[in-house]
């Protein structure tokens, strides 16, 4: 005895169970014996799970059985529904399947709960194989949405985040968002992560999808994922035509609401980077707000010392303050004298920086702008490894940091441009993967990054050269894009009590490589340690043949002119291999 | 399906029948989770709800929630059809049944449930059938009562 000849059989049963077989005791409410319909539909739907012909013998009877199924009570539908579970499972016509889904649509439009809920639950496992069927019930699957009973609107959310497709995204999306602001807390992370899901894959415009995840920061700001600050700061930095709409828009949403943490660091964020666009005064697209300075600043100043705020956010402020410092036309005190009062913070990662903020002001006035520049667009990955940045000129060398970072994670990404140089920059490491920590040292070019790969392995720096306080290190980066490329860095730092002047490096390999000197950052190395020379090197070692160099420095030093050569040993094997 | 509760609306447990097996701690513990989370549903929502990886199937006649834990690919409205078929039986039965009747004669609502379900499936779906088989069980019971009280067993009586 095999399916082939039980199929039949069960069939034959069946059929006459549901067209003439009624006897009192065994039936309910008018449907004859519906546990055993319930049972055979079942065996059925084990005998015809991969099996063509039995799912093909069947075809017929299930069609019948449905159309023919009186559903006024509980014991009808419940027969209704095994006949759909069962033409779900087993090989069946789309024909077919079409009439399970209408079946399914119109149990979604009783009166009955339960029925609903169980509608809801099937059509959500039938939505991957006949979506465009499901579809068409999306207009009562939303309704369902308003349900009050928790379970059912839960199922209803997931269904509708499903059914979410380009053409629809729009008015989901507007059923999604007031579904946010009533339904009960522990839905709402489910929803505003489905939300935010569903407007990254389908958005129709930047603008639209900006002010989508907006709205979702305002109303449920505390139950939002992590990344999603990231990605709207992303992709705030990639839309450069709304800039001045989005600053203005969150600008706004700041001022009435300094609670919920993902939006205040979004805002903070790109208060920082946009704050000249903020008091221009003007733009189209939103009624005119006009914002002075002292607000912005009092603004940011206010997160900073709210007790709402966490750690994070208030290191997003800071730096926005700093980025400021540049960007108005004011004069900084205030500035530094909110940087200057968390120097002494209790938290360590505001307070160092503080510091270096401090350190910018007093020493470094002179980069300040340069550093607190805008940002390039950066690329998406999320990790810490994205701080790519290039200068034509001066390099921000990592020693002027060091003291100030001993957690720095130091990475030089390499990045083939217009002038192809790049330096080193290191912010203190950002607590979220967000660019917004970054310290970047750039020019404004706009410029699509490669996304970098896990930091190449550190080859451990060397000392070549050290002669009456001029002392000379040499540090390597193997950037792991390009196997044949070693950078090296030079940096001159003179510990005397005199300065070095007129100071030139020049640098010489063997022939089968090739060399590339970047222009140095200056010709004087400062005395007591002062900011210290730093000079590319860009090597091509095609042949991976041992790396030899031959240095050769002039410079004047306590009025004597000085010329060393000198080959440099000990070259780590990483270098080359 | 796997097992069926009865309790009322204080919890307290009138009736447990399992079909899967489980020691006794962790049937207690099942029950004692299970109950506290049945009656803190409020009265308008729906008779099914997910809890571990069962669904639960639950309905409430008057001061008595009936309870059944269903497996993944079973049907809930059956379910629910299992459920009120058994209060049926038990109301032709008992005539009119009320909780008492169950708390007093707790051994005939075991024997009516199992006449009715056999290893979590429904096996007679008769209801005429079910109660015939209760009632012959009942005469056999009484026969076999009338036959120790009666003369001929006079003999063993005084042994007593």
């Amino acid at each position: 005895m095999n399916a082939t000849t039980v199929v039949p059989q069960l069939v034959q049963i069946l059929r006459t169970l549901v067209t003439t077989g009624y006897s009192t005791e065994h039936s309910i409410s008018g449907v004859s014996d519906p546990f055993l319909q319930v049972q055979i539909l079942r065996l059925l739907r084990i005998l015809g799970q991969n099996h063509e012909e039995s799912s093909e013998t069947m075809n017929d009877l299930l069609a019948q059985v449905a159309t023919n199924t009186d559903t006024s009570r509980n014991a009808g539908n419940a027969v209704l529904f095994e006949t759909v579970l069962t033409i779900m499972d087993i090989r069946s016509a789309t024909g077919l399947r079409v009439l399970a889904v209408n079946i399914l649509g119109r149990f979604l439009l009783n009166s009955d709960k339960n029925i609903r809920y169980v509608a809801l639950t099937s059509l959500l496992r039938m939505v991957q194989s006949d979506h465009s069927a499901v579809q068409r019930h999306r207009p009562t699957v939303v309704e369902c949405l308003r349900e009050v009973d928790a379970s059912l609107s839960r199922r209803a959310l997931e269904l509708s985040l499903a059914l979410v497709n380009s053409s629809n995204v729009r008015a989901m999306t507007q059923e999604l968002q007031s579904f946010l602001e009533s339904c009960s807390p522990d839905l709402r992370a489910d929803c505003a992560s489905g939300i935010l899901l569903a407007a990254e894959r389908f958005a129709p415009t930047k603008r639209w999808h900006i002010d989508t995840i907006l709205r979702v920061l305002t109303t449920a700001g505390t139950h939002v994922r992590d990344d999603a600050v990231a990605n709207l700061t992303q992709l705030i930095g990639g839309a450069q035509e709304l800039h001045a709409y989005s600053v203005r828009r969150l600008y706004s949403a700041l001022a009435e609401d300094i609670s919920q943490q993902p939006l205040v660091q979004v805002a903070a964020w790109c208060i920082g980077e946009y704050g000249d666009l903020l008091l221009e005064g003007s733009c189209e697209e939103t009624e005119p707000l006009q914002v002075e300075e002292e607000d912005v600043l009092a603004l940011l100043e206010k997160v900073l010392q709210s007790h709402m705020s966490l750690p994070a956010t208030r290191g997003y402020a800071l730096t926005a303050l700093m980025k400021l410092s540049t960007r108005l036309r004011g004069d900084n005190n205030r500035i530094r004298q909110v940087v200057s009062i968390y120097g002494s913070c209790l938290d360590m990662e505001l307070q160092q920086r503080a510091v270096e903020y401090n350190t910018l002001f007093r020493k470094y006035d002179h980069m300040r702008a340069a550093i607190l520049e805008k940002m390039p667009l950066v690329e998406r990955g999320g990790t810490q490894d994205e701080e790519i940045k290039e200068s034509k000129e001066a390099q921000l060398s990592e020693a002027s940091l060091v003291p100030t970072e001993p957690q720095a994670s130091e990475l030089l990404d390499l990045l083939d441009l217009l002038d192809g140089t790049s330096g080193a920059a290191q912010p203190p490491p950002p607590l979220e993967p967000s660019p917004g920590d970054v310290l970047v040292h750039l020019l404004d070019l706009p410029c699509d990054l490669p996304s970098a790969s896990p930091p190449p392995a550190s080859i451990p720096n060397l000392r070549v050269f050290e002669r009456e306080g001029l002392q000379l290190n040499l540090s390597f980066v193997r950037p792991p894009g390009t196997p044949a490329l070693l950078l090296i860095t030079i940096t001159a730092i003179n510990t005397s009590e005199a300065d070095v002047i007129h100071f030139i490096c020049q640098a010489a390999v063997p022939k089968s490589f090739q060399l590339q000197l970047q222009a140095p950052s200056g010709d004087t190395v400062p005395a007591h340690s002062g900011l210290p020379v730093t000079q590319l090197l860009r090597i091509l070692n095609p042949n991976k043949a041992p790396l030899r160099l031959k240095l050769r420095l002039t410079y004047n030093h306590f009025g004597q002119s000085v010329q060393e050569i000198f080959e440099v040993n000990n070259l780590p094997m990483e270098t080359w291999q | 399906m796997q097992f069926m509760l009865l309790f009322s609306r204080q919890g307290k447990l009138r009736l447990q029948k399992w079909y899967v097996p489980l020691s006794d701690k962790e049937k207690k513990k099942i029950t004692r989770e299970l109950v506290q989370t049945v009656l803190a549903r409020k009265p308008k929502m729906c008779s099914f709800l997910e809890w571990r990886d069962l669904k639960i199937v639950y309905k409430r006649y008057a001061s008595l929630y009936f309870c059944c834990a269903i497996e993944d690919q079973d049907n809930e409205l059956i379910t629910l059809e299992i459920i009120h078929r058994y209060v049926e039986l038990l109301d032709k039965y008992f005539g009119s049944v009320c909780e008492l009747d169950i708390i007093f004669n707790f051994e005939k609502a075991y024997f009516i449930l199992d006449e009715f379900l056999l290893g979590g499936e429904v096996q007679e779906t008769s209801k005429k059938n079910v109660l015939k088989a209760i009632e012959q069980a009942d005469l056999l019971q009484e026969k076999t009562e009338n036959m120790y009280h009666s003369k001929s067993f006079m003999g063993c009586k005084k042994a007593y």
